[in-house]
């Protein structure tokens, strides 16, 4: 199973409720496997960061056994509109 | 006897103990190595990650990180004046780059420990400096942040 940009999106959409995704390969800067992604989702709310990335962690976990090089950042709607708005 | 052991495993900790190793009776070597695979790896990395306040995992030293997001780690406590702390390089250590993933239930490193408690990886250590939560944990370890020394300069 090759672990693609594609492949997370839809897993972040359909396991955590990601109203938004963006999945970057950043592959090529690295010797291996390596993503950097942005997920929106409302289950982020009232959770401090340890517990989002731990979500994710968990969402993911099949796949981070491959991924050499893993890079999150999580926000709830609301602070996506904020930081988008600057 | 049992401090011996312990120290010895606590050697094989360190970079230079392959040297060290060598120099140990054959006896004492092999106890060692049974001492190890009786600790549990848990145990071990418990009591390294309450040692000191600041516990970093990382690839490479601080002196020459080896990763780029290790070297973020550095960098970000650097800024705050964080310049002591215990960074142990899994680099040299495949255990112990294992071990600690499992400990800390977390994929990658670097990892990083603020009272013995597991904080985050880079991503996370980035995130707190930008929004000032840095400067808060650290003071709650009784370490003054340089970041304050320096906003007080500029005011």
């Amino acid at each position: 199973m090759a672990v693609t940009t594609d492949h997370i999106r839809d897993k972040l959409i359909k396991e955590i409720g990601a109203v938004h995704v963006e999945v970057e390969d950043t592959s090529p800067n690295r010797c291996a496997a390596s993503f950097k992604v942005l997920i929106v989702s409302p289950q982020f709310e009232g959770k401090p960061l340890l517990a989002r990335h731990r979500l994710v962690n968990t969402c993911l976990a099949e796949e981070l056994k491959e991924i050499h090089a893993f890079e999150q950042k999580t926000l709830t709607p609301e602070q996506w509109e904020k930081q988008k708005a600057q | 006897m049992n401090y011996l052991m312990q120290s010895t495993v606590r050697c094989l900790r360190q970079r230079w103990s392959v040297y060290a190793l060598r120099e140990v009776d054959v006896q004492l070597a092999s106890l060692a190595f049974s001492a190890r695979l009786m600790c549990s790896a848990a145990k071990d990395l418990g009591d390294l990650v309450e040692k000191d306040k600041v516990v970093v995992f990382m690839k490479g030293t601080p002196a020459q990180p080896m990763c780029g997001f290790s070297n973020a780690v550095v960098q970000i406590l650097r800024m705050h004046g964080v310049n002591e702390y215990a960074a142990y390089n899994v680099l040299d250590d495949q255990d112990l780059r294992q071990g600690v993933k499992d400990y800390s239930n977390w994929p990658t490193i670097p990892q990083i420990f603020l009272n013995g408690e597991f904080v985050g990886g880079c991503d996370i250590l980035l995130q707190m400096h930008q929004n000032g939560d840095l400067v808060e944990e650290l003071q709650k370890l009784g370490i003054r942040s340089a970041l304050l020394d320096a906003e007080k300069e500029s005011k």
